[in-house]
Formats: C-alpha cells, sequence, structure tokens
C-alpha cells in the first residue's frame, strides 16, 4: 500500500491486481470455505448414505403401513363409507365383499396376502389364519357359475383375444368400471408369472364383475358403447337378468364366518391408510382399535414396563458408576503424575477389552456354578445346596453393566478434577473448615461437571445397551433395546421394532443434547 | 520454626491388637475352609500377635522380616494342604508381615501431614483400601479369565486340580480347539478380512474431513460435526436396526460390503475426535512456509502435515480398528452367517453352547488389546512431544 497513488487513497483501498481489497478478501474467503467443504465432503457423503439414511429409513419404517392399502386396494376404497360403530354395524355390503374378492384373488396370485395377514396379525389375532385360510378357498368359490353362463351364452368369452379387444376400448372402463379394474389384475398376475395374455383363458374372477357391472347398468347405457364386440356385451346384458347369482358376501362366510365379524373390517379399515400410529401406540401399550384408541389388555402390557425398567436400571448402572469412579478419579487426580499414570492404565485396561471378553468374565464369575460362589462355599459362608442366583437377573446385569461403564465415568470425572486447583480446599481449611465442609462446599461444587458430563455419557451408553443384558440379564434383566432386537429377528414386526427404535433414539438425542450443552461434543476425550 | 516430631507408635497398646485382629481375620477363613471357624479364629489371633511381637523386637529390618514371615507360613501352609496350602500361606505370611512392618514403624501415617488426628490418618487409609477395592473390581474379572482359559476340565471354575497347582489340572486344549476349530478359524478370518478394510475407509476419509473441519473458516460446522460424530451417540442396536432395515432395501445385507460400509461408518467418530485433537495444536503457518518455499498443496501435505499428525491418525485407526474388531451388534443384523466374527462366534458361545474356549479366545484378546493400549499411549506421548505440549 506504499506505492499507492493519492487519488486511489479517497477511493477503496486495491489489492496488487487491482480489484478491491475488501471484494479480494472475500473471494479469498470464499476459496477457503469451499476448500473445506470439499475435503470433508466425501466423508459427509459416506455417512450420509452409510448410517443416516438407515435411520431415516428406520424413522420411515415405523409409521410405514403401505401394505394394506396396496394389497387390498378396491376394498379400502370401497370401506370408506363404512363404518365401525362401536362394533355395532352391520358387514358391509355385497360391493366390499366383491371388492375383497377381486383383491384377495390378485394377491393370492401375487402370493403377498399372508403377508398382509401377518401384518394384520399384529393388531388382531387370527388374521393371519383368516388370510391364509381364505387365500386358499377364494379360487375355489361357487363364482365359476358366472363363467360357465356366459360361455354358454357366447362362447367367445372365453376367447383371451375377444376380451383383450373389448378391454382395449376406449371408454370402457367408464362402461365396465369393474371388468376393467379386475382385468388389470388379470393383466398384473399374469406379467409376475411371465405368461402371455393372449393364451391364457381369463381367470374366473373376472365373471363375477362383469356380471356387477352388467346388472347394475340399464340396457341402453350398454347400447351406447359401440367399439368392438359391442353385439356380445348387448347380448350378455340383455341376458344377465335371468343368470344365477351367487352372493360374494356368503361366500366368504364360507369359508371364515370371521368375515361376517365387525372386527375384522374395523382392524382393515383401521389401518387402510398409507400411513399409521400403530406401531408408536404398541410401543406405549395402547392399541388402535376399531373403535379408537384403547389400552392392551393387562397381559400384554410389556413395553412401558421395559421403558420403565431400562430408564430405572439406567439409572442405578449411572449411580453405582458415580459412587465407584469418584473416589478413583479423586486419587488419581491428587497423585503425583508419575503414580497417576501408572493407575490409569488399570483403567484403560478394562476400557479397552473387548466387551465379550469382560462380559464372559462376570458370566464366569457370577453363575451358580461359577468363582465367586465356589469361593463363598469353600469358606463356608454360602451352603453348597443354596448357591447364591446372581446371574440371569438385575443384579447380574447391573454388576456387569457398571464395570463395564465405569471408565466412561472415570475418564470425564478425572479429567475435570485435574483442572481443580488445590490451593482452593487448603485455603478453605486454613479459613477453619474442616475435611467434610472443605470437601462438600468447595471441592465437590468443582466437581460437579465431571460427574454431570460422566453421568451423561454412563447413562446414554445405557440405555442402548443390547450384548451385556442379553447375556447376563435372564428375563428380568433384559431391556428395550433386547425387544427391538426380539421384533427384528424373532417376531419379524419391524414396524413395531422401528417404533421402539425411534422412541430410544428420541431419548438418546435429547441426552445428547443436554451432553452438548453441558460438554460440548468437541470436548469428547478418549483416554 | 517449630519441628513436630513424628509421633512415637505404641506398639502393645495399638500394633498387637490390630495384628491379632488381622491374624483372626485370616484364621477365620483358613477354619471355615478345614470346618473349626472357632479355632482357627484364635489360633489366627495368636499368631498374629505373636509374630507382630517377635518381628518388633528382634528382627529391625522390614526385608528379612517380611521375607520369614512368608517362608515360616508358606511352610506351615505345605504342611497343611500340599502346594495349595503353600502358595495360601505364603500370600498370608507377606500379608501379615507387610502389616506388622507397616504398622509399627510409622508407615501409615505417610500419605497424612504430621498434625493429622487419628481419625483423619483411619479415614486416609480407608480411603486407600476403599480405591483398592475398586481397582479389584475393574482388573479382577478380567484376571480371572486368564488361569481359567489353562483348564483341562471343560468346566468354568477352577478345578481343585489346580488350586492344588497340580501340573494335570492345566492345559491348552481350549487354545489348540481355537487354532484347529473351523468355526473360530472362519470366524477369525472374517474378523481379520472385515477389521482392516472398514479402518482403511475410516481413516482415509475421516483424517481429509478433521482437516478441513480444522479449518478456520467451515460453514455449518457444527451441524457438520454433529451428523460425523452420531454413530458413536446413536445406540448401536438402532444403528444395528436401521442398517439392516436399509441395508435389505438396496441388497446390502448379509454381504461382506455391508458389514465393511457398517463398521467403517461406526468407527468414524474416532478418527474424527483423535485427528482433530492432533490438529488443534497444528501451527498453520508451518503450511504456510512450506507454500512460501514453492511447496504444492499435496506435498506440503504429506511432507509437513502428515508426519505430525501422524500419531493422532493412528491412534484414531486403532480406535477404529477395535471398534470394528469388537463389534457385535451390528454385525448380528447386518452381516450373515457368512461374515461370522470373532466377537459373533463368541457371542452365540456364551448364549448357546457353552464352551471354555471362549475363554481362551478372551485370553487372547485381553492380550491384544494390552498390546493396543500400549502402543495407543506411546503414540499419544510422542504427539504430545513433537507438538511441544510436553516436555517428556
Amino acid at each position: 500500500m506504499t506505492d499507492a497513488t493519492p487519488s486511489t487513497q479517497n477511493g477503496p483501498m486495491l489489492s496488487a491486481d487491482g480489484t478491491p481489497l475488501k471484494k479480494s478478501l472475500q473471494i479469498a474467503l470464499r476459496r477457503q470455505k469451499i476448500r473445506a467443504l470439499m475435503l470433508i465432503a466425501p466423508l459427509l457423503l459416506f455417512v450420509l448414505i452409510s448410517f443416516i439414511a438407515p435411520i431415516a429409513d428406520m424413522l420411515f419404517r415405523s409409521v410405514e403401513n403401505e401394505i394394506v392399502s396396496e394389497t387390498l386396494p378396491r376394498t379400502v376404497i370401497a370401506l370408506e363409507d363404512w363404518g365401525y360403530d362401536d362394533g355395532k354395524a352391520a358387514p358391509p355390503g355385497e360391493d366390499v365383499y366383491a371388492a375383497l374378492y377381486v383383491d384377495l384373488s390378485e394377491a393370492e396370485e401375487l402370493k403377498v396376502h399372508t403377508r398382509l395377514g401377518s401384518r394384520l396379525n399384529y393388531e388382531t389375532t387370527g388374521m393371519s389364519s383368516l388370510f391364509r385360510k381364505t387365500g386358499r378357498g377364494v379360487g375355489r368359490m361357487d363364482t365359476d357359475i358366472y363363467a360357465d353362463q356366459f360361455i354358454a351364452l357366447d362362447p367367445r368369452w372365453e376367447d383371451p383375444a375377444a376380451w383383450i379387444a373389448l378391454m382395449d376400448a376406449p371408454g370402457i372402463s367408464e362402461v365396465l368400471p369393474e371388468t376393467a379394474s379386475a382385468w388389470s389384475s388379470w393383466q398384473r398376475i399374469l406379467v409376475s408369472k411371465n405368461d402371455d395374455i393372449a393364451e391364457e383363458q381369463p381367470e374366473d374372477f373376472l365373471y363375477p364383475m362383469l356380471f356387477r357391472d352388467l346388472v347394475r347398468h340399464p340396457a341402453d347405457r350398454v347400447a351406447a358403447y359401440d367399439g368392438p364386440n359391442a353385439d356380445m356385451l348387448a347380448a350378455a346384458r340383455a341376458a344377465v337378468d335371468g343368470f344365477e347369482a351367487v352372493s360374494l358376501e356368503e361366500q366368504f362366510i364360507d369359508i371364515d364366518k370371521d368375515w361376517a365379524s365387525p372386527e375384522i373390517w374395523g382392524t382393515i379399515k383401521a389401518f387402510s391408510s398409507p400411513y399409521t400410529a400403530g406401531y408408536f401406540l404398541s410401543s406405549v401399550d395402547l392399541k388402535l382399535t376399531p373403535a379408537g384408541i384403547e389400552e392392551q389388555p393387562e397381559s400384554q402390557q410389556i413395553y412401558m414396563l421395559l421403558f420403565g425398567r431400562t430408564l430405572f436400571m439406567s439409572m442405578v448402572i449411572m449411580g453405582s458408576c458415580i459412587l465407584l469412579g469418584y473416589p478413583i478419579a479423586y486419587l488419581l487426580s491428587n497423585l503425583p503424575l508419575r503414580t497417576s499414570n501408572l493407575l490409569l492404565i488399570l483403567v484403560l485396561l478394562p476400557f479397552w477389552t473387548s466387551l465379550l471378553v469382560r462380559t464372559s468374565a462376570w458370566k464366569v464369575l457370577l453363575q451358580q456354578q461359577g468363582v465367586i460362589n465356589d469361593i463363598l462355599v469353600w469358606l463356608g459362608l454360602v451352603a453348597d445346596g443354596d448357591r447364591l442366583v446372581m446371574i440371569n437377573n438385575q443384579f447380574g446385569t447391573i454388576v456387569a453393566m457398571t464395570h463395564i461403564l465405569l471408565p466412561f465415568m472415570i475418564l470425564p470425572l478425572y479429567s475435570v478434577m485435574k483442572t481443580i486447583p488445590p490451593s482452593y480446599v487448603r485455603a478453605a481449611k486454613s479459613l477453619g473448615a474442616t475435611d467434610w465442609t472443605a470437601f462438600w462446599r468447595v471441592y465437590f461444587p468443582q466437581s460437579v461437571p465431571g460427574i454431570g458430563a460422566g453421568s451423561i455419557l454412563v447413562f446414554i451408553l445405557s440405555i442402548g445397551y443390547y450384548i451385556t443384558p442379553e447375556l447376563v440379564g435372564g428375563t428380568t434383566g433384559t431391556f428395550i433395546s433386547n425387544r427391538i432386537a426380539y421384533h427384528i429377528s424373532s417376531s419379524l414386526n419391524w414396524g413395531l421394532a422401528a417404533a421402539l427404535g425411534t422412541i430410544l433414539l428420541a431419548v438418546v438425542l435429547v441426552l445428547y443434547w443436554v451432553y452438548d450443552r453441558i460438554v460440548g461434543i468437541d470436548n469428547v476425550s478418549l483416554g | 520454626m517449630r519441628k513436630f516430631k513424628k509421633p512415637a507408635v505404641d506398639l502393645i497398646r495399638f500394633v498387637l491388637p490390630l495384628m491379632a485382629l488381622a491374624g483372626a481375620g485370616f484364621g477365620f477363613l483358613v477354619g471355615t475352609a478345614n470346618d473349626a471357624p472357632f479355632i482357627g479364629l484364635l489360633l489366627g489371633a495368636l499368631c498374629g500377635a505373636v509374630l507382630s511381637l517377635v518381628l518388633a523386637k528382634f528382627v529391625p529390618s522390614p526385608r528379612a522380616g517380611i521375607a520369614a514371615a512368608t517362608v515360616l507360613f508358606a511352610l506351615a501352609g505345605f504342611a497343611l494342604a500340599g502346594t495349595g496350602g503353600l502358595i495360601g500361606g505364603a500370600v498370608i505370611g507377606f500379608v501379615l508381615g507387610w502389616l506388622s512392618y507397616w504398622l509399627a514403624t510409622g508407615r501409615y501415617r505417610a500419605g497424612t501431614p504430621v498434625y493429622a488426628t487419628p481419625l483423619q490418618v483411619l479415614w486416609h487409609n480407608t480411603f486407600k483400601f476403599i480405591c483398592a477395592a475398586i481397582f479389584f473390581f475393574l482388573i479382577a474379572p478380567i484376571v480371572t479369565v486368564i488361569p481359567l482359559s489353562f483348564n483341562a476340565e471343560n468346566f468354568f471354575t477352577f478345578t481343585p486340580a489346580m488350586l492344588s497347582f497340580d501340573p494335570e489340572g492345566y492345559s491348552l486344549k481350549h487354545y489348540r480347539d481355537f487354532f484347529t476349530n473351523p468355526d473360530w478359524q472362519q470366524a477369525l478370518a472374517n474378523s481379520v478380512q472385515i477389521a482392516p478394510a472398514a479402518t482403511l475407509i475410516s481413516v482415509t476419509l475421516g483424517t481429509l474431513a478433521a482437516i478441513g473441519l480444522s479449518q478456520p473458516h467451515v460453514p455449518f460446522r457444527r451441524a457438520i460435526m454433529a451428523i460425523l460424530i452420531s454413530p458413536m451417540i446413536v445406540p448401536l442396536i438402532i444403528s444395528a436396526a436401521g442398517m439392516y432395515f436399509f441395508y435389505s432395501r438396496i441388497g446390502l445385507q448379509g454381504t461382506y460390503i455391508g458389514v465393511v460400509l457398517a463398521h467403517a461408518a461406526l468407527g468414524i467418530p474416532f478418527v474424527i475426535i483423535t485427528v482433530t485433537a492432533t490438529l488443534v495444536g497444528f501451527d498453520q503457518s508451518l503450511t504456510r512456509a512450506a507454500a512460501n518455499m514453492g511447496a504444492d498443496p499435496v506435498t506440503t501435505f504429506f511432507r509437513v502435515q502428515m508426519p505430525l499428525i501422524l500419531p493422532g491418525v493412528i491412534s484414531g485407526g486403532l480406535f477404529a480398528f477395535i471398534t470394528s474388531f469388537d463389534e457385535v451388534v451390528v454385525v448380528l443384523f447386518v452381516g450373515s452367517a457368512g461374515q461370522k466374527t470373532l466377537p459373533w462366534q463368541m457371542f452365540t458361545g456364551l448364549r448357546e453352547q457353552i464352551s471354555p474356549t471362549i475363554l481362551a479366545v478372551a485370553t487372547i484378546l485381553v492380550v491384544i488389546s494390552i498390546l493396543l493400549l500400549t502402543l495407543v499411549e506411546l503414540l499419544r506421548r510422542r504427539s504430545e512431544r513433537l507438538r511441544g505440549l510436553s516436555p517428556g
């Protein structure tokens, strides 16, 4: 700037290449920002895809419920006008049964009706067997008389080519709406089987729909249709009034009398929307029934108990970690550095040792034929007959998890206590405080941030623990995470697992936010 | 200034009763094991008192005294209960001998100021004792596993043969099983294939991102940091569930690549944390100096920045490695039988067919973790020295 001419001194300052200094600094800053982002981008992308996307998927799954409206699209629409009316409603009309008939015929061919059955079985027991039974029965209904009557009337009704010509005609979906819809199902079935539509004889379920379409319209409406095979259709319209009819409602009730029950229809209706709060309601021991939200029966209320137990046991574990970790951290921070580094290894060794090693060690120590019981028996403190039960219960889980999580309490506590100047306590004592007062009024308040950091860390870790409760928890010492794992791998109720996981995640994130407030994410230290 | 005189220790009124008490404790333990608790109690008290009297009066050298007590009690133990008794007796003798001198020479006051009241001294020693007990709680379970892994029987506890130090009671058969059993070997091979690949991904991407994050101007720094650290905060079971759902959607569930990706994501926070911590002390003027002398950014990175942050990168890598190597929840869900890792095999072993081979594996893993711990500690010191944070 020394060689700046007087004329530029009044204007903006310029950098070496003549651009205003302010602008050139902005450009440099922007370049720096972009470079930093470019360095971060690959990892950010990686974490977003490999970690954040799965979490988002889980959140989505906890409300997703498209299976009902995808498998039974027509039934769901037909049910819209039907009300459950606290179980006093009559079963829905013939229209709904007709819709169900086509939906189930398609689902049975595509082999998806059992999946829907198991999905609805989570809400109302018996649904799974009902759908399996109906899937077997739907092809054997008496509805074949329609096909026979149409074909007797005109053999062209048996010819795939005539059907294709009719169904491809413009405006047919207005004349024969239900038939057209059933025809699209038929097309999807054939595509899934890799069959040619021109060679396969039309399936039975098309004819009842054709019958229903035709009886509904007055003859002149059908006569207005002038596409291919109009004569065949007109002849059929003229004849259908004399056809022998079959009630689909009766056919379904024949297969299983549950189809007359408003409960079943209410459940289908209640879970017909593509998104549902049902899983979340189940996670808090409520239930979405046709009549609205109800409490689960007493015997099935386990989730609140499990959440409560998880929180309670995490508190106990956190408490015992504070109790055991505080003296150690105090000792470490008041010893000369050389000694404390040596003792710190005793804390870090368990920290570095595999979780399964530590869990198996506790299994070895605590079991009834284990080391601790053996020693007690040898010493004569416990009779051989009544050895202590210390594993597969809450006690075992608490002991093992306290041991596993203790380093996570000691390390943050130690790093806080190291920064407390010893002169404060000395000053307090020289002013006449007793040992206890000096500790409680001067030292302890300064160590509280360490307790806070350690407690939240231990609490966050323990409420999501799976392995240790699974191995040493038995039935009374298991956590909510064990239930999540059970729903993923055994009961296959993924939606419920996702909802339970979402609730747990929400709790953890709130705690994480608190932790960030107290300690800061950047200040997490690793020994 | 008046010099405080060390208060003398009263042998008869202070040391002897305490030693009798300690002896009584040991005597009671030995007595109950031999079905005569009361006699053991009395004999033990007598032994403790007499020992301390003799040591204090006639053996001024602590080292000789403790050795003598150890040998004496060991011989008595051997006469009473063979080899096991020998060891037990030696331990009791050593403890009693040491305790006697500790009390008699006033060393129990060592950590307290001379003006401390007896109550303060008592509390000081109780506190030390409590801490020792907690350290015992931390270490004992891990240490117990090691001798048990040499058990000759298929038991999870000490057999009488082991307690009497009979060589027959010990064997390497569980280690032999580990090294010959195809299940365990397959699990080991899988672990060895998955962990390094996951570590490589986390370290490369993590180091780059950490360098980016430690630049002075980073937009959305907090949000980005929160996302990158999240795999460490989200409970494993939730990560596992989410990954299971998502990876089965995109066909990665049950594949080697799926497990590696999942483990790499879990290891990333550790790399980010350690490397950013190292970069906090990094002097940015060094890179400017390098650039000033004509080095391009790549040369600057590899010749100037990398050697200085290398300890942090390696210890981050070790953390990522151990995360993957120890991880079991995510692999249980994301992996299939073909990706069964060592921890998975241990998990099923513990849950279903309990075999002491697990203890042999556990011992091997403890040894590995001791090695890793040493390595990380050395790296940390080297890093602090390089950055001039500590004089050592």
